[in-house]
């Protein structure tokens, strides 16, 4: 009975770390949702009834994930993939609109989100499509097939507009990077984002005088048998100083205000502290008010139901995307840091699962789970203590909502399926 | 390497996130979370500052409500602007321009825009209050004076400065707090404890229930009443003799050190610093740099204590053994010091002690000065023992009664004139002016009733004190309830306390004569200067008189300094015995004396150094 065989198989660690961060999730929901009229945690006109209500069917999902077998998911990778594309396309004609962002299906009982969904598959396709034994990551085609996999979802979430969930598409690179695509996309992408902060915070005139500091110094220490071709250093150079000049450019005229508020806010490139503090008080006004709430909790929390800013409503979207805030406020420290190692062991367990799989298609998906959980979890807690701008994202199994979490649920569950299944590979 | 390379980026984001958490929540959280956090207000709930009540249990302080017309500007729905003003009795413009300030400091909390209404005008207003959205009445308690005196003594109260708030953590802004006399003494006492309350609030600053279910909450502690040792009709009577002259009047209670009355002239109604015109008020009296009604004369003028201090001079030469009774001077309508002649009203004659008291004679107690000096072996050791008995009837010290302030006066010793003449090159020619009580001693009036009381007990006195009872517990302070004695044995009183009986006999306050009542007091006249342009000049002699009576077990002991009021029995003698006989009989018996008290004043003299034309002083006609 493959059932039976998957769930003796079926990795416990993570299991237990999941049902740890949905418990903890959902009574941290629970705090922040919370009324004085509250009365049954099953009252589904309640947020955190409602909740109950998304894990139980997460809980029947994982059921139903677990029974089938495991080649079902690489068989019909393609099918997900390609109605997760048709669903975010209706939305352009049925979508319903909340909050401004027309992201959901109303089917009456429940909003369905399908980008939420649109992750899993693509992670399927992706993993789907390098792991086919005609792909190869070196040849410029095939990545090219592949970055278009993970753009095409992207492309139709941009417009919602949800550029948030939009982003995490592009975690799945990491995917790419770990199945060979070289490693040297990786540093310009890291250069990129370190020239694009640099000119922010320094100025154009800076970022060129010291990249030139740093090529003189590798000049000056390298050996003088080796040889350094002048050209493509010149060229590099150049290019960069074009990039860093298109930064400032892109900054002032293609951003939006609010954009640059943000930007001003996170590198604190505003200079005159009235200004900053003007900024901290409008757009900063989340980050100012979850941080101001993390802080309050002390080393041990205020304790449950106890959170004075959460009982207050003082961090907007507390529910969803600030939820960690509550940990933070009612739990203190021990919550908040037991939260992020959980997440560690969880991630680090996963990727190590990854590499245990024999089918390539079964560590390919894996990595993708870690990839999409990865950015998840950094962006959200990394925005809501005010080391990240503001993008909106939820926190996985954490977060209120159904889709995101019905989503996580059978991004993480298929790959347990796969992982259960690893030792029959060869059969 | 690969596959460390997100493993690594996971355990790196983790390192950040947790550091960054540390710095929030172990090194960033304030100590004082509830205070600054947003969602948790405190609100206070007042209590009732505490009565005040006289000796006899006549109400002198309670309170009585204020109204203050509050307003929440986002609330405030379009209104008749006309019929509201005029409601309220203020200006449209005023109140346009009370409601932008409300406005920039918040549109969603309560802002006061017209402090202090009368009763009356709430009468009114309540009514209508429910037309306009926005605006509400909110209850606050002031002070109410069921009396017209004693402003000096009972003090006012007033809000919280920056000061208050910084040095004392039990007040908010915008409470109030005692700032002088009794209100200030006994702050703690009438205060009580204000209840706190914690209230959990949203974003929006609305209630939205009790901070942990109120567990922290406290309820409010009314303030405790006190009674203290003033006789109101005798302190509104002696403010009714004060009219029109400077000065001040104490008088207590010798038995027990209880001040019965305590006054300075001039002084104001403790009306006029509560409500809406207070800070007008204030200004005005506190800018009074010339009548100056704010400065308690009572205990903070130090002028020289003239002829009263002579009798001390008498009791410390018994002690001493210098002098008997019978000891005679003989004087010259004056003496010699050294080549000049001091004058001396008394007479001329021989002077024993008796007529020495009760003519006021100077030379009499120069002679009994210089001999008590030249009875020991050094000026020093003179100096010291005459310094020791002055001080042990409360003079040249603070006196430690139970009010805010006070100034020590002076009695000079060694040191002192050390400094001024240079070591040990003065003699007691240098310091005679001391026996008459001019040169350099000084007393505040408090220090010479207590001084009076300490004759009228033979030989102690108890620190004079007003408080009486703090609710039902009558006082056991130590400090108010323990005999301080003099360095002056007892026997040595009775020919001194003769001799100021006889001051009422047949001395210079004979005309003041109470029928019924036998007092014993003392005339002081007392040189004083100042300076007009510089120029030293001398001002009309202050009046001075200190008495108590009954002569055996005596009931009040007092001390009168009117400034400028010339000779003692003039204005202070006159004033001293109505005083007693008011006290000890309930009612006037001379007409004549009250008359011309309640009628005279001494405006005229307190106009000549700023008449800035040449005056005379000391003018007999009156």
């Amino acid at each position: 009975m493959s059932g039976n065989s998957a769930l003796r198989r079926v990795d416990w660690v993570c299991v237990l770390i999941f049902f740890l961060l949905l418990a903890m999730g959902w009574i941290n929901i629970y705090s922040s949702t919370f009324t004085e009229e509250s009365t049954s945690i099953f009252d589904t006109s309640q947020l955190y009834g409602k909740q109950l209500m998304f894990i139980g069917i997460s809980l029947a999902f994982i059921v139903l994930v677990m029974a089938l077998e495991a080649s079902f998911y690489e068989r019909f990778s393609s099918l997900f993939y390609i109605i997760a594309l048709v669903l975010l396309l209706g939305l352009f004609a049925f979508g319903k609109t909340i909050a401004g962002a027309t992201s959901w299906y109303d089917l009456g009982f429940f909003n369905l989100q399908p980008s939420e969904l649109a992750k899993t598959a693509t992670a399927l396709a992706l993993a789907k499509y390098l792991s086919d034994i005609q792909t190869d990551i070196k040849i410029r085609k095939d990545q090219m097939m592949s970055l278009l996999i993970l753009i095409l979802p992207a492309l139709l979430i941009i417009p919602q507009p949800d550029p948030g969930s939009a982003l995490v598409f592009f975690s799945l690179i990491f995917v790419l990077f770990r199945e060979g695509l070289p490693l040297w996309y990786l540093a310009i992408g890291f250069l990129a984002i370190l020239v694009f902060v640099c000119t922010l915070m320094f100025g154009s005139v800076w970022v060129a005088i010291g990249l030139a500091l740093i090529v003189g110094i590798i000049f000056l220490l390298k050996k003088p048998s080796v040889r350094i071709p002048m050209i493509p250093v010149i060229g590099f150079y150049v290019l960069t100083l074009a990039f860093s000049l298109s930064v400032n450019f892109v900054f002032e005229n293609v951003f939006e205000q609010r954009h640059r508020d943000r930007f001003s806010l996170w590198l604190r490139l505003e200079k005159d502290p009235d200004k900053l503090e003007e900024i901290r008080k409008t757009i900063g006004y989340n980050t100012y008010q979850s941080e101001k709430a993390i802080e309050s909790g002390g080393f041990f929390g205020k304790g449950f139901l106890e959170g004075t800013r959460t009982k207050g409503d003082f961090v907007p979207e507390q529910h969803t995307d600030y939820i960690f805030t509550t940990v933070g406020e009612e739990w203190g420290f021990v919550g908040t840091s037991a939260v992020v190692l959980l997440f560690t062991i969880l991630l680090l367990r996963l990727v190590h699962l990854a590499e245990r799989q024999k089918n390539p298609f079964s560590r390919m998906y894996g990595y993708g789970v870690v990839s999409i959980l990865l950015i998840h979890y950094f962006i959200n807690i990394g925005m809501v203590i005010g080391v990240l701008p503001t993008i909106g994202i939820p926190l996985p199994f954490f977060s209120y909502g159904g889709s995101g979490l019905i989503g996580f649920t059978l991004l993480l569950f298929i790959f347990l399926r796969l992982d259960a299944n690893r030792l029959k590979e060869w059969n | 390497m690969k596959k460390l390379v997100l493993s690594s980026l996971i355990i790196l984001i983790g390192i950040t996130f947790l550091s960054r958490l540390s710095y929030l929540q172990l090194f960033r959280i304030s100590p004082n979370q509830i205070l600054e956090d947003p969602a948790v207000t405190i609100v206070y709930d007042y209590p009732e500052r505490g009565y005040i009540y006289d000796r006899n249990g006549d109400l002198l302080v309670a309170n009585q409500p204020a109204y203050d017309v509050m307003v929440v500007p986002r609330d405030v729905k379009p209104l008749d602007t006309l019929e509201f003003c005029s409601m309220l009795g203020i200006t449209r413009e005023h109140f346009i321009q009370r409601m932008e300030k409300a406005r920039i400091y918040s549109p969603r909390l309560p802002s006061v825009l017209v402090p202090q209404l009368s009763k009356e005008d709430y009468a009114s207003l309540q009514e209508k209050m429910r037309k306009y959205r926005g605006f509400y009445i909110e209850k606050r308690s002031l002070r109410d004076y069921d009396t017209n005196a004693g402003a000096s003594v009972l003090g006012y109260i007033s809000e919280v400065n920056e000061w208050d708030l910084k040095s004392n953590p039990l007040y908010e802004l915008g409470e109030l707090t005692g700032r002088t006399g009794i209100e200030k003494q006994y702050e703690e006492v009438l205060r009580g404890r204000k209840g706190k309350k914690y209230i959990q609030k949203d974003r929006f600053n609305r209630v939205i229930g009790p901070y942990k279910e109120g567990s922290l909450d406290t309820l409010a502690k009314a303030g405790t009443e006190i009674h203290i040792t003033l006789d109101k009709k005798l302190q509104e009577y002696g403010e009714q003799l004060m009219v029109g002259k400077r000065g001040g009047i104490v008088a207590i209670e010798p038995g027990s050190g209880e001040i019965l009355s305590m006054i300075s002239g001039p002084t104001y109604v403790p009306e006029l610093l509560v409500g809406r015109e207070r800070s007008r008020n204030y200004s005005r009296l506190h800018n009074d740099s010339i009548s100056k009604p704010t400065w308690d004369r009572s205990i903070l003028a130090e002028p020289s204590p003239g002829s009263p201090f002579k009798t001390l001079q008498a009791l410390a030469a018994l002690q001493e053994g210098v002098i008997s009774t019978e000891t005679t001077f003989r004087c010259y309508n004056g003496f010699y010091v050294g080549r000049t002649k001091r004058g001396c009203h008394c007479g001329g004659g021989l002077r024993t002690m008796n007529s020495g008291i009760y003519k006021s004679c100077n030379a009499y107690f120069a002679g009994t000065f210089r001999k008590f000096y030249e009875s020991f072996e050094t000026t020093d050791d003179a100096m010291d023992v005459w310094e020791k008995h002055m001080k042990s009837f409360g003079l040249g010290d603070y006196l430690g009664y139970d009010l805010p302030t006070g100034r020590p006066g002076r009695i000079p010793n060694k040191a002192y004139y050390d400094k001024v003449y240079g070591d040990g090159r003065w003699t007691s020619t240098y310091i005679i002016s001391n026996a008459i009580g001019q040169g350099e001693v000084a007393a505040t009036p408090i220090q010479l009733a207590n001084m009076t009381a300490a004759i009228a007990n033979r030989g102690f006195y108890y620190t004079p004190h007003f408080l009486k009872k703090i609710g039902d517990k009558t006082i056991e302070n130590p400090e108010f309830t323990q005999r301080k004695y003099t360095t002056i044995d007892p026997e040595h009183f009775e020919p001194v306390v003769r001799g100021m009986a006889d001051v009422y006999e047949k001395g210079t306050a004979k005309w003041l004569q109470v029928p019924g009542i036998e007092i014993a007091g003392k005339t002081g006249t007392v040189e004083n200067y100042t300076r007009i342009e510089g120029e030293r000049t001398q001002l009309t002699d202050h009046s001075v008189f200190v008495a108590f009576a009954p002569v055996d077990n005596p009931r009040i002991a007092i001390a009168v300094y009117i400034e400028n009021g010339y000779y003692g029995a003039r204005y202070a003698g006159h004033i001293a015995s109505l005083m007693i006989e008011k006290y000890i009989k309930g009612e006037i018996s001379r007409k004549d004396l009250e008359k011309r008290m309640l009628e005279k004043t001494l405006d005229h003299e307190y106009a000549k150094p700023y008449s800035g034309s040449e005056f005379k002083i000391n003018e007999y006609v009156w």
